[in-house]
């Protein structure tokens, strides 16, 4: 470091408090995903064999998820289901 | 009974393979047989920090496909006869690993030496999740700074739900932190995450704080792990790590940042 630099020296940001609150958050949301019910995937695997019996759809058209809101657990189905003409489905 | 020790991360480049190195140099020199597994299939770099590249004859992979015997692969350090490095393949023959597979060679290793250091790859694939899976012991390797400690965060769940252990249900893997590259002035001005804000976010014991430092580049220049360089803090920083690890209790050190001078600080260190 030079005398230059000694003076043109910004102040530095105290940043760290900044990472350590959205460390916080983020891992405890991760944990929250890796602690999830493991019955998720059968759940979604069962929906779709129902959902099949009447429409086409793929398993990338449902969507399970699970939030936790403080003690309150909130399950969301998400279903997308085909445009009209491909519903020829096995219900008919 | 012998342990079987990974270091692993999850983020890539925070020194794992420079901790392997003075960590295993570090039990060997206190009289315990200790052998040391680059797992990083493909990018064989253990054997540069160790000083023993021109002696690799066969490697992990070999052992494993049954082209050449423990014995054969295994390379004794020049400095130390308690220590023994396996090199990694430079093939990327990363499907040759299989649970039965690297299993047996553990149990082998498990005959002849006290400590199994396992240098993990970055990541969270296969070649980590093999380094970590026979593992009793991890020292998980940790830069203060956001996305190093997530990735720590995320390879701390590996070693709870994908390890043997945690398969079969044993004692859980006991987990050590290591941060390294510490920079004391860095955290002092709130510039860098502090010691106690990556405990407190992990929530594992610390074993060891590695200071940044120039002596682990020149250590590595000259194939020789950090450790020896008894001047050098980081050098002292492995050693009282090495201590902890087996048990000692002593304080941390190199916490503090360097108090310059008006004069050092305007013309330099
Ligand atoms: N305490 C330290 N001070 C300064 N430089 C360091 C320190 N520790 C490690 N490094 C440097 O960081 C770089 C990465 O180190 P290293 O190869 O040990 O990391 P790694 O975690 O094994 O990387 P990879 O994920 O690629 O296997 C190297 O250039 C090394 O010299
Ligand atoms: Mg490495």
């Amino acid at each position: 470091m030079s005398i230059f630099d000694y003076f043109k020296r910004k102040p530095t940001k105290a940043t760290a408090a900044i990472a350590k609150e959205r460390l916080h958050i983020v891992m405890a949301h991760e944990h929250r995903v890796a602690n999830g019910p493991d019955y998720l995937p059968a759940l979604k695997r069962e929906l779709m064999e129902v959902i099949a019996k009447y429409v086409h759809i793929q398993r990338k058209d449902i969507k399970v998820n699970l939030e936790r809101h403080g003690d309150c657990e909130i399950l969301e189905l998400n279903i997308a289901l085909p445009e009209d003409d491909e519903k020829t489905a096995t219900a008919n | 009974m012998s342990r079987v020790i990974v270091v692993t991360s999850g983020k890539g480049g925070v020194g794992k393979t420079t901790t392997s190195a003075s960590f295993a140099a570090g039990l060997a020199n206190r009289g315990h047989r200790t052998v040391v597994i680059d797992f990083d299939i493909g990018l064989r770099n253990l054997d540069l920090l160790m000083g023993c590249e021109r002696r690799v004859v066969y490697d992990f992979v070999n052992v494993i496909n049954e082209e050449a015997t423990l014995k054969q692969a295994l390379i004794r350090d020049k400095n130390d006869n308690n220590l023994h490095i396996l090199p990694a393949s430079q093939t990327r023959d990363k499907d040759a690993f299989t649970e039965e597979k690297v299993g047996n060679v553990i149990n082998e290793l498990r005959d002849s030496f006290d400590y199994i250091v396992c240098d993990s790859p970055a990541g969270i694939e296969k070649g980590a999740l093999m380094a970590l899976f026979y593992a009793d012991e991890a020292l998980i390797v940790t830069n203060p700074e956001i996305s190093s400690v997530r990735d720590s965060d995320r390879i701390l769940g590996m070693l709870s739900a994908k390890s043997q252990r945690a398969i079969e249900g044993e004692e859980p893997i006991k987990e050590h932190l290591v941060v390294t590259r510490y920079s004391p002035a860095r955290a002092e001005t709130g510039e860098m995450l502090s010691l106690d804000d990556i405990q407190e976010l992990l929530g594992i014991d610390l074993v060891g704080v590695i200071p940044e430092s120039k002596a682990v580049l020149q250590a590595s220049n000259s194939g020789v792990p950090v450790i020896r360089d008894e001047q050098s803090k980081s050098g002292q920083a492995y050693q009282d790590m090495v201590s902890r690890f087996l048990g000692e209790d002593i304080p941390m050190r190199f916490l503090d940042a360097e108090k310059k001078g008006f004069l050092k600080r305007i013309f330099g260190a």
